[in-house]
């Protein structure tokens, strides 16, 4: 008889990454320029925990998948119009700053307030999934915040590795130095995984499970409620692009042997 | 600066201390030289072997015992927790490693106090501790102060400070009788590259295999086999660290003609790793900026691509050579 969970996946939304990002300010703190009109993506990392979440509901039969995003509610919409047609979920939606200049312990407590309000959410059964760092702030911080807000001690970063044996006995590997595993065995929920990029390739578009979706993700999308993410305590005292950039000397007619001896020569400089 | 300072380390079970811990302890040196109230080493795991008088620490501190040994949340956090209740400390720095990463925001949040995390810099200005990080996945840089919240605790990224001199050894003050649960056992620490070690954060060359190696060359044939052959014997004569472009890695989620020994842990750039070696060397790669952001450390950077306009050479790479990596990079494991 396989294990049913309820897998709560928290993840935002992020620029896409072939957008120039310019920091400017803004009354609220740093911001992007033009970032409402950025595209926008479903960040990466927390992609991957949403994939790998779907996968496992199709072991685990009676398992559901949330998806509890903190973003601005137009740009959330957007985005679910495409991460709606890869897998099937429920979306838990909080009106809230995503930038990456915000401070993680307020998204931490927005994603705390809205799991405990899943109203059919068993918390004896719960696989609360994560990037273990996002493409925005990068940190690595809100989900150990969030695990800690709810009494998660069992956590796990840098996962690339979930197998599920009988009675809730679970293997993790975890992403150490080196290009290692640390390999962990744990028992019982809940548990949290802060994934990075597991072994599944992105899901095709389908547009059946985008519909079936959808009817859930407009309502979720006018339910959301509102949080106040701010930049903390935070004094930014400068925020810039990095102005290394270099003169880049392009060799076209070098030989390949030519080539190789001044890779050496500099090699062994 | 009216600071007190806890520098959090990690000993492994032979009681030694890698180096970005080292450099961790110069770090907390530094700012203890620049006027901070206190400065408190604490350590869990085991009981260091190697001396680290020089640090001119106030206190040592260890949390030690079996259960502290292994690396996982739910003990280390309860050891990171009474170390830092022990010392009173308003300012924490610790290395990022795998293992204080793993806990370090959430001892944040039991502590009611503030985290910032791969930082690149700390330094004293006016009296106050500032801080250098990144945001955006190394594609913007801020300096930060934090006004009012304490704790602030930090994890300091390797290669930002000098490492301490080893010196003689000091009398460590043991904390005892804490209180754990948890529910896992670490069972064994496993390589991922087939047992080619060829992930090295400490080499000082980072080299680069992008999906071009494997896509039909001149002769309109694909020779995944022999540029598996190359890249392997380049990396192994010269103890470079090995490193992709998310297009390579996921070539192989997709089914398609891959290097064996690449997996998503070799991936460089915006969804993968930003290492820290001092040469890079790009080969069949186009450097766009999601994977290019991976090379913000890298000092010195040269390329080698078919493409005279790929992103290396809009000012990415000091030198790009537009040559045929397959024939270059055999005529330099000769010469090697």
């Amino acid at each position: 008889m396989p294990n049913v969970y309820h897998i709560v996946v928290c993840g935002s939304i992020v620029p896409d990454p072939l957008q120039t990002l310019e920091p400017v300010e803004s009354p609220a703190g740093p911001s992007l320029k033009n970032e409402m009109m950025l595209p926008a993506v479903l960040d990466p990392w927390a992609s991957h925990a949403l994939y790998e979440a779907a996968e496992l509901v199709k072991k685990c039969p009676g398992s559901k998948v949330w998806l509890v995003s903190v973003a601005p509610k137009a740009k959330l919409q957007q985005v679910m119009m495409n991460i709606a047609q890869k897998v099937p979920f429920e979306l838990v939606a909080v009106e809230g700053a995503s930038s990456g200049f915000m401070e993680a312990a307020g998204t931490a407590n927005a994603l705390a307030t809205a799991i405990d309000g899943i109203a059919d959410l068993d918390k004896s059964r719960l696989l609360l999934f994560g990037g273990w760092e996002s493409a925005s702030r990068g940190a690595g911080a809100v989900m150990q915040m969030l695990g800690e807000k709810l009494h998660v001690t069992e956590q796990f970063q840098g996962v690339d590795v979930l197998e599920v044996g009988d009675d809730d006995q679970f293997l993790i590997k975890e992403r150490i130095e080196g290009g290692s595993y640390q390999v962990n065995e744990t028992s019982g929920c809940p548990v949290l995984l802060g994934w990075a990029t597991g072994n599944l390739p992105e899901p095709k578009n389908n547009p059946q499970v985008g519909m079936l979706n959808m009817r859930t993700v407009m309502p979720a999308l006018q339910r959301a409620t509102k949080a106040d993410i701010t930049t903390g305590d935070v004094d930014y005292k400068s925020v810039s692009l990095p102005k290394q950039k270099r003169e880049t000397r392009v060799e076209k007619n070098m030989s390949a042997d030519a080539i190789a001896d001044e890779i050496v020569t500099w090699l062994n400089e | 600066m009216s600071e007190k300072i806890l520098c959090l380390i990690t000993a492994n079970t032979e009681g030694s201390l890698d180096k970005a811990t080292l450099e961790c302890l110069g770090l907390a040196s530094k700012l203890k030289s620049d006027g901070s109230a206190e400065l408190v080493v604490g350590c869990i795991g085991k009981e260091p072997a190697e001396g680290i008088s020089n640090c001119g620490a106030d206190k040592y501190l260890v949390v030690s015992g079996e259960a502290f040994e292994a690396s996982r949340y739910s003990t280390d956090i309860v050891a990171a927790q009474a170390l830092l209740e022990s010392a009173g400390s308003t300012v924490v720095i610790a290395p990022s490693s795998s293992r204080i990463q793993r806990f370090i925001s959430g001892l944040a949040a039991r502590a009611n106090g503030a985290v910032d995390t791969h930082v690149t810099g700390i330094d004293t200005e006016d009296g106050r501790l500032t801080a250098t990080r990144w945001f955006y996945r190394q594609r913007i840089e801020s300096k930060i102060s934090r006004k009012e919240v304490r704790p602030w605790i930090m994890s300091v990224e390797s290669g930002c400070a000098a490492a301490i001199e080893l010196g003689d050894s000091v009398s460590w003050e043991a904390i005892s009788d804490l209180e754990i649960a948890t529910n896992t056992t670490v069972k064994t620490i496993e390589a991922t590259s087939g047992g080619d070690q060829t992930i090295r954060p400490d080499s000082d060359l980072l080299f680069v295999a992008g999906a071009g190696w494997t896509k039909k060359q001149a002769d309109n044939s694909v020779k995944a086999d022999k540029a598996a052959a190359l890249i392997l014997d380049f990396i192994n004569r010269r103890k470079a660290s090995l490193g992709s472009s998310k297009s390579m890695v996921d070539l192989g989620s997709e089914g398609q003609a891959v290097l064996p020994f690449l997996t998503h842990l070799h991936q460089i750039g915006q969804t993968g790793a930003t290492p820290r070696h001092l040469k890079g060397l790009a080969t069949c790669c186009h450097g766009e900026e999601p994977h290019a952001v991976g090379w913000r450390f890298i000092k010195e950077r040269r390329a080698i691509n078919m493409d005279a306009n790929c992103g290396w050479a809009h000012g990415k790479a000091d030198v790009l050579y537009v040559a045929d990596a397959f024939e270059v990079m055999e005529k330099v494991n000769e010469k090697l």
